[in-house]
């Protein structure tokens, strides 16, 4: 049988890897992009000069060769299911038994008027990376109109490089629909140290051509024209669907699949942030633009193609990002507007670079979210309480197990204890010191509390 | 901000040059008086016979003087034999007559004599406008350097603290070389080496080639493959070009580790600059071995500086720093010096064999046992020697495994020794210039083990010798197994390419590929030892910033990403991985269970067949 897989990202190669675990299918990845995988996250790094291209690739070369999987560089233009075969640009057509499209995601565009302007950009492709590379030399400002994880990244980008940013973002506080207050004020104020002119509560009108058909900018209401070689323009993405049309396949916003990743024409699947869940799990987003889901639908759909079905299920919810030097991780059910029955615990460090807070149910007192900035939690510590339900103030007393910073860094948890405490007249304490041992010991079901 | 790091820079590159220059500032003149001084009464009147049209005669540069100098005392050498009556010839093969009072080898001279001669002679015959300003000079090479670097470094306390390595494969000192140009200096480190081995020991040599041309013939292979089947080779500009800083500052350090192992005689101006700190602290003038300790320590505490600035916001990366910075200066540079002060013998008590290899030499051995202030104990008789010697054996017998059991080996490749605390100072720009490949992984295994084992071989020998008094072992003589070692491992592998290397194959490659005492501690921390690093959960993004800066080649994520955790015979443990990771995946740790279990065929977000997807199965 003959699998063919188009995108070579995280969800392609996931699943090519775990067919090949399973099977013994001939398995052909397509990509336009590059020849071999490498992580998306990491551009950012290249830019920046951390890493270089080859260091982005989490396989060495001779990998696909010795696991048999066949790469193609190519651009599929159409999909033919009847025929089951695809259609490539200036190829042959390519047959196969079985599809996986994994094909990712493209810019938002919101129709401003100039978005096609030369030096107007979003951030998500290796070509995009070029692109930024091409525009940076001479450029006098950057203009970055959207204020998600994919704006501040590159933000961070050009500030590395020394060029001004003007970072423009529509709502009132940066990512406030996903960070509670306190965080999205702390980004901001970082945002701003790092000498970003941030716009908040700002609009892009539109883009002005500078005369030679390159981006300017306008920005309603300030009456500022901006001389720019490049606006940013990662206002969101959206599924990359548009060469699958015709091919009956049905499709929303995104590639309509259902909990064993089938889409609605036979032996086609869809994973990773094309595709959108028909019925998503409760709690989490029909279409999820993150790399672990990536990884986890690309080895479901591995176990459905190798007849051993396994719906999808992304599980307890968790992220992580970061913000200039703020790491951000989040575990459980935190909320930017939560809902009446959640009640906070927050904690601040005076240098204000740092918090935790933690999430619990009023009524029933169980743990239902951590939300940590600029310190590190233990994932499967965390996910333990969450997925037990733990009581709050045994998750507090505990604390300390999951608390993941490196050795000899200063340890807050007696902090978020302290200010529970006031909250609530209580007298906890904390139990136990990190230690290995207790965190193994607790992962295997020894109970905390003694 | 920006005007202060430029001026610190700037002074920095004039003390450099000027540091540089200084070797040329002298004149010399051979005076009967400064042989007098020098140079042993019972040779003192052949030399003078020898080297008289040398007397009096000035030269203008060290260089003339040397090529003079040595032939002289070459010529001394025979005139001596031929004095005493030596006749290979006619099989006389030890002295017949000596001066009243003296032994055969303090009349003869041996090739450490005439190196000593050419050494101190040139050195203290030295006039001119260094010899007459050396404080002028120290301060305008040595201590403007600090200065600027200190300038330079500074400032960077007021930007926030966070990782810092931007533009690290932008710029032209840090981005590393091409892979020709590697092959070129490995090259040409191992042709060197067997252009001296020839003349010296034909075996090494032919191994040391054999081994270059495998490595060089399998990298090309790899890389003749890569072009045919990559359709295309795409950068971006970020890293195309020569890293042509990096590439001078290699080729600074490699000359300047040639110098100093093989023609010391050249940078005498650099040790009189030194001699009133060395005299203050020893007693004695300063030695190339003194200047080396004094510029190893400057350097370590003025680098070291710059990576607690970079990493004031880690505290385990501020206390290790602090921790390698201490024992250089105080175990390498200080304790042994007051050491010579107080007439006890010279030791670097940190300093464990195998990592010091001539620990079991004779005449280390014979410099410490009963050597020192005697003493008793409950009644037992020993010297200060002694217990040193007995420090020495326990050091690497009990201390280094017991610590590697508790914390890894990092307790000392990373808090303690000094060529780890160089990497750490000075390599740390270079730290993501090591090769990451599996390739590179094998052949560790190889070279390390390789080195360990001839590392254990060559003291026995010695000791073998030592004990019988028969140099003779199988087919080899155990005084010229020393001497490869001491050429092959000691100068050539730990200084030159160890160091020199840094800016070309990463500042760990002597502790990667060579270091016995590494690969013995790495047995240890692979098999039974409490340390690793913990992966947290399904954080991981496979960004790659972990094996990008791991400066021992590690590749860390592919562990991070299949939330495995890390037991590694060659983690040094410094931290950083950890410390650059953007989703806080990475944590060291000691700790007494589960070291198997978790990292074996562990995966996070991974199906089993049972439970559907885990977080960690």
């Amino acid at each position: 049988m003959h699998i063919a897989i188009i995108g070579n990202g995280i969800s392609g190669i996931t699943a090519a890897r775990f067919i090949r675990k399973l099977s013994d299918h001939r398995i052909t990845v397509i990509s336009a992009e590059t020849d071999h995988f490498f992580s998306r996250t990491a551009l950012m790094y290249i830019y920046m000069g951390h890493m270089r291209f080859e260091d982005t690739k989490p396989y060495e070369d001779w990998f696909w060769a010795k696991n048999r999987i066949d790469l193609l560089r190519a651009y599929v233009e159409r999909i033919d299911p009847d025929q089951k075969q695809l259609e490539l640009r200036d190829r042959a057509p390519l047959p196969y038994d079985k599809l996986i499209i994994a094909c990712g995601s493209t810019p938002n565009k919101f129709g401003w008027p100039g978005q096609d302007l030369d030096g107007v950009h979003g951030m998500y492709s290796f070509q995009d990376l070029e692109a930024m590379e091409r525009h940076s030399p001479g450029l006098q400002r950057a203009v970055i109109v959207g204020g998600g994880l994919i704006g501040i990244e590159m933000a961070e980008m050009f500030h590395s490089r020394h060029i001004p940013v003007t970072f423009l973002v529509r709502e009132p506080s940066y990512w406030n629909g996903v960070l509670p207050a306190e965080e999205s004020q702390m980004v901001n104020r970082h945002i701003r140290e790092n000498h970003i002119d941030l716009r908040l509560a700002t609009e892009l009108r539109e883009i002005v051509d500078d005369g030679q058909g390159k981006a300017g900018a306008g920005i309603p209401g300030l009456g500022v024209r901006f001389l720019c070689g490049f606006g940013g323009r990662p206002a969101g993405v959206r599924p990359n669907i548009s060469f699958l049309e015709g091919s009956g396949i049905e499709t929303q916003r995104g590639i309509l699949v259902d909990e064993h990743l089938r889409t609605s024409v036979p032996d086609i699947y869809a994973i990773g942030d094309c595709a959108q869940a028909r019925a998503p799990r409760p709690g989490r987003r029909p279409i999820e633009a993150i790399w672990y889901t990536g990884r986890m639908m690309g080895e479901t759909v591995a176990y459905n193609i190798c007849d051993r079905a396994q719906s999808y299920d992304p599980g307890i919810w968790f992220n992580s990002a970061k913000f200039f030097e703020i790491e951000y991780q989040v575990y459980g059910n935190v909320q930017a507007r939560p809902p009446e029955n959640h009640a906070s615990i927050y904690w601040e460090h005076s240098d204000g670079r740092r918090s935790i807070r933690i999430i619990y149910d009023r009524e029933t007192l169980t743990i239902l979210g951590f939300n940590l900035m600029g310190v590190r939690y233990r994932h499967e510590v965390c996910e333990k309480w969450l997925r037990d339900q733990a009581h709050v103030e045994e998750v507090l007393q505990n604390l300390s197990l999951a608390n993941f910073d490196p050795e000899f860094y200063s340890e807050y948890e007696a902090k978020v204890i302290a200010s529970y405490n006031q909250q609530t007249g209580k007298q906890l304490r904390l139990r136990q010191k990190r230690r290995l041992d207790s965190v193994l010991r607790f992962l295997r079901g020894a109970t905390t509390i003694s | 901000m920006e005007t202060i790091k430029n001026i610190g820079l700037g002074s920095f590159v004039i003390a450099l040059f000027t540091f540089i220059l200084s070797l040329t500032f002298s004149q010399h003149v051979l005076t009967p008086e400064l042989i007098g001084e020098r140079v042993n009464s019972y040779r003192q009147e052949v030399l003078l016979e020898q080297a008289a049209p040398m007397l009096g005669k000035t030269y203008t540069s060290n260089l003339a003087f040397i090529q003079d100098l040595q032939p002289v005392l070459e010529a001394t050498r025979q005139a001596i034999e031929k004095k005493a009556g030596i006749d290979p010839e006619n099989g006389v093969w030890n002295a017949v007559y000596l001066p009243e009072g003296a032994s055969e080898w303090e009349y003869r001279m041996g090739d450490g004599d005439i190196k000593g001669y050419l050494f101190s002679l040139t050195k203290y015959s030295a006039t001119g406008l260094l010899p007459g300003n050396t404080w002028l000079f120290f301060a305008l090479s040595m201590v403007l350097a600090v200065l600027g670097g200190l300038m330079y470094l500074l400032p960077d306390l007021q930007l926030i603290p966070g990782i810092k390595n931007n533009g690290i494969y932008l710029s032209h000192a840090t981005r590393g070389v091409t892979l020709q140009l590697r092959l070129i200096f490995l090259g040409a480190a191992a042709i060197a080496s067997v252009l001296v081995g020839v003349y010296k020991a034909l075996l090494p040599a032919i191994l040391t080639i054999l081994a270059a041309a495998f490595i060089i013939f399998r990298i090309f292979q790899t890389n003749r493959q890569k072009n045919i089947k990559g359709q295309h080779s795409r950068t971006v500009t970020a890293t195309k070009g020569l890293g042509l800083i990096g590439l001078a500052m290699g080729i600074f350090l490699i000359g300047f580790y040639v110098l100093l192992y093989f023609f010391p005689q050249y940078i005498t101006n650099w040790t009189l600059m030194l001699d009133p700190i060395s005299e203050s602290l020893s007693g004695n003038p300063a030695s190339q071995w003194f200047l080396y300790g004094f510029l190893y320590t400057v350097v370590m505490l003025v680098m070291g500086i710059r990576m607690l600035i970079k990493y004031r916001h880690n505290r385990y990366q501020l206390v290790r720093t602090s921790s390698v910075i201490f024992f250089q200066t105080a175990f390498a540079f200080l304790i042994p010096e007051f050491l010579v002060k107080l007439n006890q013998p010279y030791m670097d008590l940190k300093n464990a064999w195998p990592l010091d290899y001539d620990f079991y030499y004779d005449y280390n051995i014979n410099s410490m046992v009963g050597q020192g202030q005697e003493f008793a104990i409950a009644g037992w008789a020993t010297s200060v020697g002694t217990i040193m010697f007995i420090w020495g054996v326990v050091l690497t017998l009990m201390v280094v495994p017991l610590f590697t059991y508790f914390y890894g080996k990092r307790w000392y490749c990373s808090w303690v020794c000094g060529c780890g605390g160089l990497a750490e100072t000075l390599g740390d720009p270079y730290r993501q210039l090591s090769d990451k490949s599996l390739k590179a992984w094998k052949a560790e295994r190889y070279i390390i083990h390789g080195v360990l084992v001839f590392a254990i071989v060559m003291p026995g020998m010695v000791l073998y010798t030592y004990w019988t008094g028969s140099s003779q072992i199988l087919s080899f003589d155990s005084y010229r197994v020393r001497s490869w070692y001491g050429f092959f491992i000691g100068s050539m592998f730990s200084g030159i390419v160890g160091t020199g290397f840094y800016p070309i194959m990463g500042s760990r490659v002597w502790c990667r590929f060579g270091c016995p005492l590494a690969g013995l501690m790495g047995i240890v921390q692979r098999f039974q030892s409490r340390f690793r690093i913990t992966t947290n959960g399904g954080q991981c993004i496979s960004c790659g910033n972990c094996s990008t800066y791991c400066e021992m080649g590690i590749d860390v994520r592919a562990y991070a990403q299949r939330g495995q955790d890390i037991v590694r015979a060659s983690c040094v443990g410094c931290g950083i991985c950890s410390a650059v990771c953007p989703r806080g995946v990475l944590r060291l740790e000691n700790g007494t269970a589960d070291i198997a279990q978790r990292t074996t065929e562990v995966r996070a977000l991974h199906i089993t067949p049972e439970g559907g997807i885990k977080l960690v199965g």
